[in-house]
């Protein structure tokens, strides 16, 4: 596998790109914070990564650079067959309430911005007959949801987007894979309180590396969500206008 | 944890403006518990990188919450281990820094500070330093065993061994007393890198002190010839807090009767998983759940080596007199001092004690504390909960030196602990 990351610095993406480390795969990573990328590079490195980890700077807030660290990562890989994105913002419902423009700052990132991100990043594979493209959504964007209204929209956007490109393109060797974690303890839900089925960055990874590999189109992680997420999906309206979650 | 506790991967973020960083809290007092007036301290866990590793000069940089776990799970399966070990992998760089923690090798390879090149601080004014043996020595000397005081240590620099196999060979036997104990930790120091021996609490007058001697070194190949790499082991799991009846006298005198008892032949010898062999207590998930509701405290204290065997009986009599306060002791023979200035172990005979805590802890431990400080002996404050000032006083004549050094760097004392009001008397 020849895998390039966005995201690769925190959470679930340091635990998914340690996890492809292990086994000897050559990675790039992209990020916002040079070095930040270079000190996860070197653990990747010692990890196990095939040769040197390359880094380049990439911003989601910024789709004019996509291109070029996109080719950057081209060049050191010698033409990437799997490209992860696990970047993204989060907030509370209360905060983004709260403030407007973070809110207009995380629809951008979370929607717009990583779905440009995809495009540019699926012609290229497609150019060379295929490849994986596997991007961290949530079950947040399964359904309306009041803790969740705003990140869960962009959440839904972003897995529709998804499924569509998996219809359109499969049959051209482009494999989309949509992982839908659930509640993951990581510095991203740091303070929140953790409800029943809270997840493990590494359990998730280790899912979600399981669907890359098989090319399975959505995978909810911790596997228990899927569960959670089909009953969630059966309420009735009058029954979530009357739920907390 | 009282308070809050905050976690990132950005440690210099985390660190800005706390009193205290903690890693997998495995230090059994309140060492890593930020002071009572600001209740809030830096968890190191998710900076858990590695920065380099140098196989030529077996050097590791790290982040300073990446934990033995990790380390090993990365650079055991290639051959390499840590020079300087305690009995549990849960523990994180910046606490083996902090606690200076020592092993079953300390009369041989001292503690885990012996092997550190340098570590990088973020000091109370903010600056982020990197101290070592030749640059700001001061600091170095006092951030090792300095209980995370004189700064929140970000990364630290240290050595590693290339072992000959994963698998470990181990020596065990049957010892009747505390006397025939010292002579057999005396004579396997001489041949085994790996010393230390577990002691029957509940034994008292011509077997006081008996219990099973273990010795142990890296297998060669040719010893583990045929073994795969060891497979991490299923670890049973206390499920919720036992009522105190667990462990209570009659049943622990059960255990230990049976422990030694079955001890056959007196002399064992076999090739057995590095795991069982460094990490017992890792092997029993939540173990401290046994100890029931009121949970259990650590004690560990060196009687020096000039004390001979007498000061340890007369310790050992003090603790044995108050039948059942604590079942098990580990016993392991300390080698030199290290440069830490407030590193634990000193040339002598090392003695650590689980306690299940009841009314009466502070007492014991008064009492314990009392018969240490007439040998000249002191505790580890990585295993302290109950020490008071005036007694840890008397133990560190190399306090003031750790103060000067402190103050130095920390004037207005921004870096505190719980334990370090508790023992030190910094302002709450």
């Amino acid at each position: 596998m020849k895998a390039l990351i966005l995201g690769a610095t925190k959470g679930i993406g340091r635990a998914l790109a340690r996890q492809i480390a292990a086994r000897g795969d050559s990675l790039f990573l992209l990020g916002r914070d040079l070095e930040d990328l270079e000190r996860s590079a070197r653990d990747l490195e010692v990890r196990g990564a095939k040769g040197t980890v390359g880094v380049a700077r990439c911003d989601l807030a910024d789709p004019a650079g996509f291109v070029k660290a996109l080719d950057a990562a081209d060049r050191a890989l010698a033409s990437f067959d799997t490209v992860i994105v696990t970047a993204g913002l989060f907030a509370t419902q209360d905060k983004l309430e709260a403030d407007a423009s973070f809110t207009a700052s995380l629809l951008h990132a979370n929607f717009t911005a990583t779905i440009l991100f995809c495009e540019e990043a699926r012609k290229r594979l497609l150019a060379r007959g295929g490849g994986t493209l596997v991007v961290f959504s949530s079950v947040a964007g399964e359904r309306g949801r009041k803790p969740v209204i705003l990140y869960g929209a962009s959440k839904a956007g972003l897995s529709a987007y998804l499924e569509g490109l998996d219809h359109k393109f499969r049959a051209q060797g482009l494999k989309t894979v949509c992982v839908k974690p659930g509640f993951v303890k990581t510095s991203m839900t740091e303070g929140l309180p953790p409800p029943p089925f809270a997840g493990e960055a590494d359990d998730v990874a280790r899912i979600a590396l399981h669907a890359i590999d098989r090319g399975t189109p959505v995978v909810y992680a911790p596997r228990i969500w899927a569960l959670v997420m089909q009953v969630i999906r059966l309420m009735p309206r009058f029954v979530m206008r009357r739920v907390g979650f | 944890m009282p308070g809050r506790e905050l976690r990132s991967e950005d440690l210099r973020e985390l660190t800005r403006d706390v009193p205290i960083s903690r890693g997998l809290g495995r230090s059994y007092g309140d060492a890593s518990l930020p002071p009572p007036s600001r209740p809030i301290a830096a968890n190191t866990t998710l900076a858990n990188r590695f920065l380099s590793f140098d196989p030529e000069t077996l050097t590791v940089r790290a982040e300073a919450g990446l934990s033995l776990v990790g380390l090993h799970a990365v650079l055991l399966p290639r051959g390499y281990f840590v020079k300087v070990s305690p009995g549990t992998q849960f523990v994180t760089l910046g606490g083996a820094v902090a606690a200076d923690i020592h092993g079953k090798n300390h009369h041989v390879a001292g503690c885990f500070g012996a092997h550190v090149k340098s570590v990088t601080l973020r000091v109370a004014d903010g600056r982020i330093v990197t101290c070592s043996r030749e640059s700001e020595s001061d600091l170095f000397r006092a951030t090792i065993g300095g209980m995370g005081l004189t700064g929140h240590i970000l990364e630290v620099e240290f050595g590693m061994q290339r072992v000959s196999s994963p698998w470990i060979l181990q020596e065990s036997e049957q010892i009747p007393n505390i006397d025939a104990f010292l002579e057999a930790l005396d004579a396997a120091a001489r041949d085994w890198p790996c010393t230390m021996g577990w002691i029957d609490c509940l034994a008292r007058g011509r077997s006081m002190g008996r219990g099973i001697l273990i010795r142990g070194r890296w297998a060669t190949a040719a010893e583990a010839a045929g073994r795969p790499f060891p497979k991490p082991r299923l670890r049973p799991t206390v499920p919720f807090e036992m009522p105190e009846l667990v462990l209570s006298w009659p049943t622990v005198r059960l255990f230990n009767e049976g422990l030694y008892r079955q001890h056959i032949p007196r002399v064992r010898r076999g090739v057995v998983h590095p795991h069982a062999f460094w990490y017992p207590l890792d092997e029993i998930k939540d173990w401290n759940l046994l100890y029931g509701r009121r949970g259990l405290t650590q004690y560990q204290c060196v009687i020096p080596r000039a004390a001979g065997s007498r000061g340890v009986r007369a310790f050992l009599e003090v603790l044995t007199a108050r039948g059942g306060a604590s079942f098990l002791a580990v016993i392991k023979d300390c080698g030199a001092e290290g440069l830490g200035l407030l590193s634990f172990p000193m040339p002598g005979t090392s003695i650590a004690l689980d306690i299940a805590i009841r009314d009466d802890t502070q007492a014991l431990v008064d009492a314990l504390n009392g018969r240490v400080l007439a040998e000249g002996g002191r505790v580890y404050l990585a295993k302290d909960n109950f020490t008071r000032a005036e007694h840890f006083r008397l133990m560190e004549p190399r306090l003031a030196e750790w103060q000067r050094i402190r103050r130095a760097w920390d004037p207005d004392l921004k870096l505190r602990s719980a334990q370090s009001v508790r023992v030190l008397g910094d302002p709450a």
